[in-house]
């Protein structure tokens, strides 16, 4: 913990001494005194604080959004760190242009996040989407202008920067300030810091700190922290044989663009942009949300319908666990202080497998569900040979619905079949009330979302008017 | 023009309270905050807190020097909780520490021996038991226990609507500063500087003239900002008194939500009868205020509910009574609308409901018993310059209504698991301070030998646009470029006993102000040239793109020859402009006059998806014709206009505080309370502006926006029960609003029994 955490920060080259643990919005703001980045909840939940953290890959500086508020300064160690002071160039970018010429602005609060993320979906090579560009926009809280002006600020954006994206281009163009292009060579001489080897018993263990921060923001600052995030091993997605294997410290968006997690679940990139904005996705890890054991996290409720399996690493030695036994109360788990989830490993599911993902929240995107689930489901012709129902948000734990399957194995996909099940269900759950809704709500909205799947899944066979009609 | 912030917001150099680089030596605050919503305060414990490293002073009511009292209306508010606290989150002390960290630290030390009192969290209840606030008010126009037996249909009802937090993105902050002397320089982060001002020293028991408060700008306001910044100047104030040192207090989110006062629940009951053809003959309303712990603004929040009863109806016979109900929640406060929204729903549900009744489409009986020229409201003023019809006209047909009307019958006819529905919303708002003597600005206007001109005024820039409307308003009467006009900060030394930023009225007030003063720098400079060759009478000189013309053609005159010329001359450069809003006064003992200058019109349409299934919905279109008089700048209004209808659609809709039996706030953080986001805002929003011919009351002829759009947001309450209806046809479903997509299912599958009833920790909601 007492070498100092060695990065840029937007031109300038940095050592700091502070504690690793302090957070990155912290640093820029007491330390640094950089005061464009906003603190509006220390959350993540508004993008005020949303900064650049550019990452080395080969040759090239990958930039990614992220909020600072949940970033401990530590990671910063051979990164560029970008705020929107590291953007400012004597005319205004493209981006910044674009909000003042729709009026875009207007209290101003929030304003500098949404420049430093729309640029860094800019600084990606690639074609320039309106739902690329509003997805990156998700994750930004304006009180003020309803969003609309900003849309046409998209709008401005996709005619002044046109196919001109990608670090080069903008800078060639002037829409990027040129100490960009030096950045890979300057980041390539900052030695790697070793892991910490030292603490044995360390306070915390901390991944992609999203929700710990939120817990336990005023405790890590002064903490012995074990950064999980200096284990190279514990990242990447890797198919192996019948499997595979997702390191615990995988990002959400890193989970949601790989080819392979893609190809077991197609809409994974849809579920996702309703489960976190991207700059908490690019920071929040697959492990992360298991071990966090919230009974209605969303990737959990995935995993545990995709049937995984957990790798605990204590030291040298490392043990097994099927996801379906690790929870074993409210936030209690099947694992010893000292263990760490190192992988997962995500069992490639046969070739007709179907697999789908419900959610209902207040509201629609990056919020927390009333209740969640998923379905994985096999059949032969109309036969159900295998399933697997979870749900979230309606337990002490992320409930697999073990008796349900059982009902449903062997059994032919009708309407009769799905509303035999409703009652098995309701005997599964025992949901309570809560600001994300009513206990009873939450009954309703099981039996709802187990429709939902099969219409998604089924919907030559299942029409959702025909079953609602059923309903009482 | 640009905003005129636009440049530095989006290059993040624009500062807030907390920008600005600190004076040496400066000091943070923390507050401590009542852990009971009723009580009895026996012994506060803070020697843990005083003995901690890093914390220099924790302050309770017993330090207060001047009067422990902030409330801006009827003294019922102490800063410090001194002997009763009233709701969860109510400041008894203040930890002062070396940095933020530490004085948090100390208020999680603080404890406090509580003899704990029975609380009350809902209006009627409270009510019922006499915990009131000022006098209940009613307001009433004809007969209307004469006009029941004449209708041929009369309905009653109950409607709930929940309060709204503010979400400033900023939250609530104030920086103190110790001067030489007893003097206090306060940046605050506030709407309201002049009651700042005004506070903070009595809170020290000082002249106002000892504290000078320094506005630069606010990342957001709404109207949290109105009177709930004052209690944050006060403490950081009162917190440099005791030190001698600059002190900072900024709250975070979560003692935000939970500190601060909102959008006020209302519960309120209707009658209303019609005749069969749809017109509406009376009107009856009882509205159950739940204003939280003290009077804050609540009497001057329920006033607007009274006036705004009948929106852009015209009801012959009306009976609006209000009453302003003390519970144990936080204070509840202004909030961009101030008790118009809740006014205009109640009447909306009574009429979706006598539609429903007569088998009649809602929009049918609305545009039948919309005001029409000249006709009367319930306090007595006349409709005029009346744009209920032309604006609803416009919007039906620019839209084409009845297509769409068809459009969607035909998508219902064909869809079972989702529906659409569409609703209007007309809407027609009061401008002015409903208590007559706010309605005054002044302003400071000072130009200098280089041309270039200083302005100050008593408005608060919080992003609406008022800096670059007062540019705009200034340029074009000096007939010079807006780049020569600096707008600064708003300080109590260069304006003195402003009134808020809010009602809608700042541009209104404070650019007429400039007006008046422009005027007089301007007759000043027409004597200068009065008298050079050509140039016979100064009636006839006007000043065009920053060149003197006379009688039409231009002269060798510049701008700055003619500033250069005045300054040698021994003119002065310098002129104090006033202003009060002419022709209104109110009656309160008769409940009748002519409070508003004049009323803005408009009407919504909206239309939604309805997810029967899941009990979610879409807003998949917003069309509006808003009234505007004329524009000053048209990108600034159509920002306030699209920024105020999501707010509202969100106070309908997803936006639900909650909180639990001990009063706490349950919905205390961004995580847990959703406001808005770009997914849930329309993409489809469109907005016309009426550009009205007559003379309002300007400047030039321009309507105040600020608030009036948020209330097409009750619309969207209405299209979702349309979908709602559309599924389950006959249905009566609840007038409970947030419309949460819970509630929603929850009454689509109202025959829904589940299997066992646990025990549930039951929470109620807030004002429902």
């Amino acid at each position: 913990m007492s070498s100092k955490t060695h990065f840029f920060l937007n031109n300038t080259e940095i050592r700091a001494g502070e504690h690793p643990g302090m957070t990155v919005l912290d640093y820029l703001r007491k330390i640094q005194r950089l005061m464009g980045t906003k603190e509006g909840c220390r959350e993540g939940d508004c993008g005020a604080c949303a900064v650049l953290v550019g990452e080395l890959d080969g040759d090239r500086v990958i930039y990614k959004p992220v909020t600072s508020c949940l970033m401990p300064l530590g990671e910063l160690h051979g990164k560029h760190l970008v705020t929107v002071e590291g953007l400012n160039m004597p005319h205004l970018s493209p981006v910044q242009q674009a909000i003042v010429n729709e009026g875009a602005t207007q209290c101003g609060y929030c304003t500098p996040g949404i420049v430093v993320s729309l640029t860094s979906y800019l600084m990606d090579d690639k074609e320039i989407t309106t739902e690329g560009l509003k997805n990156t926009l998700s994750g930004h809280l304006c009180r003020c202008t309803g969003y609309r002006s900003l849309k046409r600020g998209i709008d401005f954006l996709k005619l002044s920067v046109e196919s001109r994206t990608g670090i080069r281009s903008l800078v060639a163009n002037g829409m990027l300030p040129p100490y960009f292009l030096e950045m890979p060579d300057r980041l390539r001489i900052i030695p790697k810091l070793q892991m910490d080897k030292g603490i044995s018993t360390p306070e915390f263990f901390i991944a992609g700190g999203t929700d710990l921060y939120v817990q336990k923001g005023d405790m890590l600052p002064e903490s012995e922290l074990c950064r999980l995030a200096m284990n190279q091993d514990m990242k990447g997605i890797t198919p192996m044989d019948g499997y595979i294997r997702v390191g615990a410290l995988t990002t959400f968006e890193a989970f949601a663009s790989h080819a392979e997690i893609i190809r077991i679940i197609p809409n994974i990139k849809g579920y996702m942009s309703r489960i976190a904005s991207l700059q908490i996705r690019n920071r929040a890890t697959v492990g992360g949300n298991v071990v966090n054991a919230s009974p209605v996290g969303d990737v959990t409720i995935l995993l545990l319908a995709l049937g995984a399996t957990l790798v605990l690493k204590s030291g040298e030695t490392s043990r097994t666990v099927p996801i379906t036994s690790f929870f074993k109360g409210y936030k209690r788990l099947d694992k010893t202080p000292s263990e760490i989830l190192s992988e997962i490993h995500l069992p490639i599911p046969a070739a007709d497998t179907k697999i789908n993902f419900e959610k209902v929240s207040k509201r629609n995107h990056l919020d927390v569900a009333s209740v969640n689930g998923a379905m994985k489901v096999r059949c032969e012709g109309a036969i159900i040979r295998e399933m697997a129902l979870t749900m979230g948000g309606v337990a002490p734990i992320p409930l697999f619905l073990e008796a349900t399957c059982r009902y449903f194995r062997g059994k032919e996909v009708c309407q009769e079949t799905i509303e035999g099940a409703y009652p098995i269900v309701q005997r599964e759950i025992s949901p309570i009330g809560d600001i994300r809704g009513s206990a009873e709500y939450k009954r309703l909205l099981a039996r709802q979302l187990l429709i939902a799947h099969f219409v998604k899944l089924f919907p030559d066979r299942i029409k959702a008017g025909s079953m609602i009609a059923g309903l009482k | 023009m640009k905003h005129i912030d636009a440049v530095s917001h989006v290059r993040g150099e624009s500062q807030f309270v907390d920008d600005v680089p600190p004076p040496a030596e400066m000091l943070y605050a923390a507050v401590y905050g009542s852990p009971v919503m009723h009580g009895k305060i026996l012994a506060i414990h803070t020697e843990h807190a005083r003995a901690m490293e890093g914390i220099v002073a924790v302050l309770t009511a017993q330090d207060v020097p001047g009067e422990n009292q902030i409330g801006p209306i009827i003294p019922d508010e102490e800063l410090l909780a001194g002997n009763v606290v009233r709701y969860v989150g109510q400041p008894v002390a203040v930890v002062v520490g070396t940095n933020p960290d530490s004085a948090r630290k100390g208020v999680g030390m603080i404890t406090l021996d509580v003899e704990e009192l029975p609380a009350i969290t809902d209006p009627k209840e409270a009510f019922q038991k006499g915990w009131i606030i000022g006098a209940p008010r009613t307001f009433a126009l004809g007969d209307v226990d004469a006009a029941w037996q004449g209708c041929d249909l009369v309905v009653a009802g109950s409607c709930e609507i929940g309060g709204q937090e503010h979400v400033y993105l900023e939250t609530q902050r104030s920086r103190a500063i110790p001067l030489e002397g007893k003097f206090l320089k306060i940046y605050s982060s506030t709407q309201n500087p002049s009651g700042v001002q005004r506070h903070v020293a009595g809170v020290l028991g000082m002249p106002i003239h000892n504290v000078e408060v320094e506005v630069k700008r606010l990342g957001g306001g709404f109207g949290g900002k109105e009177d709930q910044a004052t209690p944050w100047a006060c403490m950081a104030a009162l917190a440099a008194w005791h030190t001698g040192k600059p002190v900072e207090l900024a709250l975070r989110r979560a003692e935000d939500f939970r500190m601060t006062g909102k959008r006020h629940p209302y519960s309120s009951d209707f009658k209303i009868g019609v005749t069969r053809e749809g017109k509406v003959l009376a009107y009856e309303v009882k509205h159950y205020q739940n204003s939280g712990a003290t009077a804050d603004l609540s009497t001057a929040v329920l006033e607007r509910t009274l006036l705004h009863s009948a929106n852009s109806y015209y009801i012959p016979n009306v009976r609006a009574f209000g009453v302003c109900c003390r519970t144990n929640l936080p204070s509840n406060t202004a909030c961009r609308g101030f008790g118009a929204p809740q006014g205009m729903f109640v009447l909306e549900c009574a009429l979706a409901k006598a539609a429903e009744k007569l088998g009649m489409p809602r929009e049918e009986i609305q545009r039948r018993n919309l005001l029409k020229e000249n006709d009367r409201f319930p306090y007595g003023q006349q409709a005029m310059h009346c744009h209920a019809l032309t604006t609803w006209d416009r919007a039906t047909e620019r839209y084409g209504l009845p297509a769409a009307i068809s459009r969607v019958d035909a998508y219902n006819k064909s869809h079972f698991e989702t529906k659409k529905g569409i609703a209007l919303m007309p809407v027609c708002f009061g401008i002015s301070f409903t208590t007559t003597f706010l309605n005054q600005a002044s302003a400071l206007v000072h130009v200098y030998t280089d041309g270039s001109v200083s302005i100050s005024t008593g408005g608060v820039e919080m992003g609406q646009g008022l800096n670059t409307n007062i540019a705009t308003i200034a340029a074009r009467a000096l007939g010079i470029s807006p780049n020569r006009i600096k707008i600064e900060s708003t300080n109590t030394t260069r304006t003195a006993n402003m009134s808020a930023s809010s009602a809608s009225a700042t541009t209104v007030l404070n650019g007429n102000a400039v007006l008046m003063a422009i005027g007089q720098i301007l007759d000043r400079l027409k004597s200068v040239v009065t008298g050079a060759p050509g140039i016979s009478g100064k009636e006839k000189v006007t000043i065009i793109d920053e060149t003197v013309f006379y009688d039409g053609r231009k002269t060798e005159w510049t701008w700055e020859r003619l500033i250069q010329t005045a300054y040698t001359n021994r003119i002065d450069l310098s002129a104090h402009g006033f202003f009060a809003t002419p022709g209104i006064y109110f009656d309160k003992a008769q409940e009748k006059g002519i409070p508003f200058a004049y009323h803005v019109f408009g009407t919504a349409i909206i239309e939604v998806t309805l997810d029967c299934l899941l009990g979610t919905y879409n807003i998949d279109a917003v069309r509006i014709v808003h009234d505007l008089g004329r524009p000053l700048n048209k990108l600034i209004d159509r920002g306030q206009v699209e920024g105020g209808l999501v707010q509202g659609l969100g106070l309908m809709t997803i936006e639900d505080l909650q909180y639990n039996k001990k009063g706490q706030l349950l919905s205390r953080d961004l995580a847990t309370y959703k406001a808005p986001d770009v997914y849930f805002s329309p993409d489809d929003i469109e907005v016309e502006f009426l550009e009205g011919g007559e003379e309002a009351l300007g400047p030039f002829g321009n309507k105040a926006v600020g608030e009036p759009p948020l209330m097409y947001g009750i619309g969207v309450f209405f299209a979702i029960r349309h979908a709602m209806r559309a599924f389950r046809p006959g249905t009566e479903f609840a007038f409970t609003s947030p419309l949460t997509p819970e509630r929603v299912l929850l009454q689509l599958y109202s025959d829904f029994q589940p299997p066992n009833q646990d025990k549930l920790e039951k929470t109620f909601k807030g004002g429902a």
